[in-house]
């Protein structure tokens, strides 16, 4: 028997849950009762708020993602530079949050900056006024940082601590001082970790839904919304739409991607060896 | 050759518990092949770290060209490493690979271009500047390595194991290169290696370690000919140790008989340790001999044959390109300058060419693997 028998399974699974929606969004966008059209795909593109909503995503998803990079690698530096089990006992802090229920993380938030939340109590407590935290574009990068996070410390994480310390020695050796040493060698090293760090955070939170509904209070809407809005909300008369903004987003996604991908050859190129 | 370069003094390092070194007493002069030869272990690489800056002593002081460096980082010294597993950076090219000195100490452009290139020459790799890493096989890799850390013009090169990886023939060309390029640039090298061949071949000085303690410093011949103990004798090629005792100075009882040996100074009747070169041995008719033996076994070792010889209750190993059947009696030859005399290593009045700690009782019997 071959081996190949034991991904059959594997292959239906994608057939059903992963091929079969993606043709039906492109059926649904392409056709209206029954026949091919370009309509809905027009529509999608010259709607002006719709295109403001796709602007805005990515606008956000980019702020995120470089929020996410300024902020995770220096955790994923100082995390590479610990013992190895306090690392690990930290990125577990880090990742314990995860288990929970992306909705109920971000229900959390909304319970913290709210008027009356914790946040706003500690102000009072010092004798600060109250300030609006919750249905702000704050809230909703904060909440979009809060959640993806992680996955730019991980990557990053994993290259540095992967990383031949002798490289860094070597540096040292050649007469580089501390900052000599990162910007020339650790940093260039680690890009393969940031280039997926940035894929990993860029392209959940251009689709993100939600966030933006609870910590935004819908003044915020994002694309992932207006999507979830034409199916939700509308109904079957608005599948068509729906499906034609999905199919610009995972368009739109596929470019990020590919540009990724080359990034992370040419830095794969340039060594410090492949993270997946 | 004369100035000390690098003074090592009361050097400890431990790591928690462990004593990676301890007592290490040393000098290194200015142009010299140094070469710290010893098993894995021995901490032959932290005292080359120590040099190198990346780890500090927890006692004792370091001194390079006479002032205390034991506080300045490695990048503020003038001393430059050709690691074990080179270390190149693979995000660069030859070229930038070898310039990353000479560009962090902003040298004009012309000039860096004028010694990268003179460096490359120099090892061999003209032409090859624009190459990445990962395209180079192990040997130009080394060599790409060495120009890295010569182009520095360092005070001195410090050497970890760099011919470990390469192939027996590649390692022999480059032993020899790496001598022809520290006689023509007059830079001292410390070389670390395992490999007692490599040691005896290049070095001026070879200091012998083992268990973080310096058992003896002396020239390859010096080492080769002289051990002071038995870790040494059994570590640099391979010997027959033999207990005996010191009956007056140039006279020697060992296997029941006296032998004449040209070792004097020691005191009357001191128990001592006989080491014999299996290639110092002759074998002869059997009774032309001083000792009689039987042949066990033959080894053929390409130049030249193995022997062992049981001669009554020891087994002797001897080195011969005369071949002499198995199962043979044969006479066993021992001449005067054959015999080298050692102090007992627990003997409190070893003379010890520096404060060093006593052997234990059992010395591990590492032999070289080549």
């Amino acid at each position: 028997m071959k081996r190949t028998v034991f991904a059959y399974p594997y292959v239906v699974w994608m057939l059903i849950f992963i091929l079969a929606p993606m043709l039906m969004i492109a059926y649904y966008a392409f056709t209206s009762d029954g026949a091919f059209t370009l309509a809905n795909l027009a529509g999608a593109l010259t709607n002006e708020m719709y295109m403001q909503v796709l602007l805005r995503s990515v606008w956000i998803a980019l702020k995120a993602t470089v929020v996410c990079l300024l902020l995770g690698y220096p955790i994923a530096y100082l995390l590479s530079k610990m013992k190895r089990s306090t690392a690990s006992l930290l990125s577990v802090l880090f990742i314990v949050p995860m288990w929970m229920n992306f909705l109920l993380r971000t229900y959390a938030w909304q319970v913290l900056l709210s008027p009356s939340g914790i946040l706003n109590n500690l102000l009072k407590a010092v004798g600060l006024p109250a300030q609006q935290f919750l249905y702000t574009e704050s809230a909703v990068m904060l909440g979009t940082v809060y959640n993806f996070l992680p996955f730019m410390i991980l990557p990053i994480y994993t290259v540095l601590s992967k990383m031949d310390q002798s490289q860094i020695e070597a540096a040292h050796d050649l007469g580089a001082n501390g900052p000599t040493t990162f910007f020339k060698v650790v940093l260039p090293l680690s890009m393969p970790g940031v280039i997926s760090g940035i894929t990993m955070v860029f392209i959940p939170a251009i689709t993100t839904f939600a966030i933006s509904r609870l910590l935004g209070g819908g003044k915020f809407m994002l694309y992932g919304d207006l999507i979830e809005n034409q199916f939700i909300t509308l109904g079957m008369d608005a599948w068509g739409s729906g499906s034609a903004l999905s199919f610009i987003l995972l368009v739109l996604v596929l470019i990020s991607m590919a540009v990724m991908r080359r990034a992370e050859r040419e830095a794969g190129e340039e060594g410090g060896g492949k993270l997946w | 050759m004369s100035k000390h370069l690098i003074d090592l003094i009361d050097i400890r390092k431990s790591y928690g518990t462990e004593d990676a070194l301890k007592r290490i007493n040393l000098y290194i002069r200015d142009g010299e092949f140094l070469t710290l030869l010893g098993p894995s272990g021995c901490g032959k690489t932290t005292l080359l770290r120590l040099i190198a800056g990346f780890t500090m002593p927890t006692e004792g002081r370091v001194l390079i060209d006479g002032k205390d460096v034991s506080a300045i980082p490695p990048y503020k010294r003038r001393v430059n490493t050709v690691f074990q597993k080179y270390a190149l950076f693979p995000h660069l090219n030859v070229y930038d690979n070898v310039a990353f000195g000479l560009k962090i100490q902003k040298l004009p452009k012309d000039e860096i271009d004028r010694r990268v290139n003179e460096m490359l020459e120099l090892v061999n790799l003209k032409g090859y500047g624009k190459r990445w890493i990962e395209q180079l096989s192990g040997g130009q890799q080394q060599r790409v390595a060495i120009a890295r850390a010569l182009v520095n013009r360092p005070q001195v090169l410090l050497l970890d194991e760099p011919l470990g990886a390469l192939d027996l023939k590649l390692r022999k060309g480059m032993q020899i290169e790496l001598k022809r390029m520290q006689q023509h640039l007059g830079i001292t090298f410390v070389f670390v290696t395992h490999d007692q061949e490599e040691a005896l071949t290049m070095s001026d000085t070879v200091v012998v370690m083992n268990e973080g303690v310096i058992q003896q410093i002396g020239t390859p011949t010096d080492i080769y000919n002289e051990p002071k103990n038995v870790f040494v004798a059994k570590f640099i090629g391979e010997s027959n140790i033999l207990p005996g005792t010191m009956k007056r100075d140039l006279l020697v009882n060992f296997h029941g008989m006296d032998f004449t040996c040209v070792d004097k100074g020691f005191a009357p009747n001191e128990p001592v340790d006989v080491v014999i070169r299996p290639e110092d041995i002759d074998l002869v008719a059997p009774d032309a001999g001083m000792l009689r033996g039987v042949v066990k076994s033959v080894l053929f070792m390409g130049v030249h044959y193995e022997f062992r010889v049981e001669c009554g209750d020891v087994m002797l190993t001897v080195h011969s390109t005369d071949y002499v059947e198995p199962g043979c009696e044969v006479g066993v030859v021992i001449l005067p300058d054959a015999i080298h005399i050692m102090h007992k290593s627990d003997a409190p009045d070893a003379a010890e060419p520096l404060p060093q700690e006593d052997l234990p009782e059992d010395a591990p019997e590492l032999l070289p693997e080549e």
